[in-house]
């Protein structure tokens, strides 16, 4: 899945700023396709980011996240060459991975 | 899930602790995998939605600028399939951020726990149906901050 999410990690400080993008269809379940039949809703539950072993962040999430979610967020700590991970899981149970090594 | 964990998850009653006791290696993955707040996300009102993130835990009195959270976002958003909210709250021993739009079909968006070590800082991108107030619920040290913003949506992106 790696083309499936773009995830980037840079030292500020003393503290490492993510950005992380994930490619998902986040349908709500409420919009109709070209036929007019409703689209099964099919949104990511949950997202993990970990640094390392240690998870530095936990996301749920409803369909009013939008199509593509696109997050930000920093954590204290983090080295230059550290990994960070990202895994989400889907309402169907679908999942994906990325990670990047911070800079 | 089995009753014991359910029961445990309960009695904690804080997806923080369930992070914090994850992020050293007591819990299994499978637990955290399921934890998810289905009754807040399947709320179909503001007030429901509100009731179940806050889960019995008080709400500060203080709303507006006193309580240290910030919303940043547009107050007019073009496309309302793509809104973006960032949150900054300037308060001590954050634990969670969630977001939520008033008029949606199901007003809970997003919950982001924040594990310890954790800035209290978060931004993403929400779809609104309809011109209407983002709330921001924070909880910090065991209490909950509440602020909002009116955002007018040109076009609702709930489709």
């Amino acid at each position: 899945m790696a083309k499936g999410m773009r995830v980037r990690a840079r030292k500020k400080g003393d503290a490492t700023d993510v950005r992380v993008l994930i490619r998902h269809d986040m349908e709500t379940g409420r919009r109709k396709n070209e036929d007019g039949e409703v689209v099964a809703a099919h949104y990511i539950q949950n997202v993990t980011v970990r640094h390392g072993e240690r998870v530095v962040l936990f996301a749920q999430w409803g369909p009013a996240v939008s199509k593509n979610p696109y997050f930000v967020f920093k954590f204290r700590g983090g080295a230059s060459g550290d990994r960070v991970a990202v895994t989400w899981v889907d309402n169907k149970g679908q999942s994906g991975t990325g990670d990047t090594l911070i800079t | 899930m089995d009753p014991g964990r359910r029961t445990f998850i309960r009695d904690v009653g804080s997806s923080s602790v369930i992070a914090l006791l994850a992020s050293y290696g007591l819990l299994p993955e499978s637990a955290y995998a399921e934890l998810w707040n289905k009754a807040a996300f399947e709320a179909t009102s503001l007030e429901e939605a509100l009731v179940n993130v806050l889960d019995g835990a008080r709400v500060a009195d203080n709303r507006g600028d006193r309580n240290g959270v910030g919303i940043i976002a547009p107050e007019i958003a073009e496309n309302g399939a793509i809104v973006p909210v960032g949150v900054v709250a300037a308060v001590p021993d954050i634990e969670s951020i969630a977001i939520l739009c008033e008029d949606n079909p199901q007003p809970l968006a997003a919950i982001y726990d924040i594990p310890p070590g954790g800035l209290p800082e978060i931004r993403t991108r929400v779809k609104m149906a309809a011109s209407s107030n983002v709330v921001v619920l924070v909880k910090a040290a065991g209490v909950f901050h509440m602020a909002s913003k009116a955002i007018k949506v040109t076009r609702g992106g709930c489709g």
